[in-house]
């Protein structure tokens, strides 16, 4: 099962679909590091909601995806944690730490604006402004 | 006394004369009625039983224990004790009324009506033994009715009030738009812990809130399982999205929660329900400010 990556504007957004192998997983993992670089995108945004369960496995990936993209430069934030799925997690001491998660799609994108912004202010880019979008 | 009674063991008296004997005994306790009756509610004042109760409330249940109780004897039907006990907890319990108590009434009872078997015939020896037969397995059997319907009323009374308390729980409320407060109070079980993670966790989702508040003030201690369950619930409220700032922490939760290891990095604490909210607040942008001239209704 493979999970479409849209890109939007700065960000790339990848929306589970289904529960994914330990294969499906490294390959999002993959195609997503190599994406961020490839459109220059800002942010990434995960999206897990119709997970019903999220093994160790699958934290450590997104926990990994987070940082492999923080490396190359971009923010990555989770999003859509069903109530029981995150206890589960609490629980098996998976907190993912470190990584940024926000409650559905709109509060990502809205995250990952204000941050992107402060970057932008930081490096000193914003009085450019953030130029045409990629079409 | 004991070879007397091993003797009776060994070799019991027939049923038919057990239900004449239980007659006799019977008419004896009619006959009697008034004077035993004095008598019992005489020993349990005396014996300091049932002080929630007047001295002639306690006369009149003796009467209708009495009655209930001899008529028991007579038929070997309990129905209608147990369900007069049960009527009888019912309305003693709201009073303090304690096991022990109608326990220990039940048995002076029982130990009245035995002396009084013992005065009647005490120059039969044969015949005492033979009755005391007959009464004892019954009075038992009676002692035992009372003792269990007032328990299991008890017991319904506590199960109520436990279903009570599981509704009224932990309200989880919105103050401002995406804040959440969580006013906790009261002692924390692990399923009341659960309960309100759950809550919380669906009160986030539904209400799509970026800042929690719970507030502990109301909590005198926690053990170590629901201090990690609390940490827990701020991991998880994390995961969806959401800070959570607690407040309100006792000494004696600090020292909890310093004993089991919280990282307090992870924990955002303020020292009571007003400093939390106000530091909601400016994590949301929100900024109250008094307005100069102030309402004169207040």
């Amino acid at each position: 099962m493979e999970v479409p990556i849209l890109k939007q504007g700065h960000y790339l957004i990848a929306t589970f679909q289904a529960e994914l192998s330990d294969a499906d997983l490294l390959r999002l993992r993959d195609a997503l590091v190599t994406q961020v670089g490839k459109f220059r995108s800002r942010g990434v945004i995960v999206d897990v909601t119709v997970l019903d369960v999220m093994d160790s496995f699958a934290s450590r990936t997104l926990r990994d995806i987070a940082h492999m993209i923080r490396l190359r430069g971009a923010e990555t934030v989770i999003v859509g944690f069903q109530p029981e799925v995150a206890f589960a997690m609490v629980q098996l001491g998976l907190t993912l730490e470190g990584v940024p998660t926000a409650l559905d799609l709109e509060e990502g994108l809205l995250y990952l604006d204000q941050k992107t912004k402060v970057r932008e202010y930081e490096l000193g880019t914003l009085s450019r402004g953030r130029g045409k979008p990629l079409s | 006394m004991n070879t007397v009674n091993a003797k009776t063991v060994t070799a019991p008296p027939p049923a038919e004369s057990i239900a004449t004997l239980l007659r006799e005994l019977v008419a004896h306790l009619r006959q009697n009625r008034t004077q035993l009756r004095e008598e019992w509610a005489r020993r349990i004042t005396e014996a300091k039983l049932l002080t929630a109760m007047s001295r002639e409330e306690i006369f009149a249940e003796a009467t209708s224990v009495y009655d209930n109780y001899v008529e028991v004897l007579e038929t070997g039907a309990v129905e209608a004790l147990q369900a007069y006990a049960r009527n009888l907890s019912e309305r003693i319990i709201p009073r303090g009324v304690e096991t022990d108590e109608v326990v220990g009434i039940v048995l002076l009872l029982r130990d009245v009506l035995a002396r009084s078997l013992f005065a009647k015939y005490q120059t039969d020896f044969k015949k005492l033994n033979n009755i005391l037969d007959a009464y004892e397995p019954a009075a038992n059997r009676i002692a035992n009715t009372v003792a269990v319907g007032f328990v299991q009323e008890r017991e319904r009374v506590i199960r109520q009030q436990q279903e009570a308390i599981r509704e009224l729980s932990t309200p989880v409320l919105q103050v401002r738009e995406r804040l959440l407060i969580l006013p906790i109070i009261g002692v924390i079980d692990p399923l009341r812990a659960r309960q309100l993670t759950e809550q919380l966790l669906r009160g986030i989702r539904t209400n799509r809130a970026k800042v929690v508040v719970i507030d502990i003030t109301g909590v005198a201690a926690m053990d170590s399982n629901v201090a990690n369950h609390l940490v827990q619930t701020v991991e998880a409220s994390r995961l969806l999205g959401a800070t959570v700032i607690v407040t309100g922490l006792s000494p004696e939760i600090a020292n909890t929660l310093v004993t089991i290891g919280v990282d307090l990095g992870k924990m955002n604490t303020v020292g009571d329900l007003q400093g939390g909210i106000e530091e909601a607040e400016r994590l949301l942008g929100y900024k109250v400010a008094q307005i100069e001239q102030a309402p004169q209704q207040i």
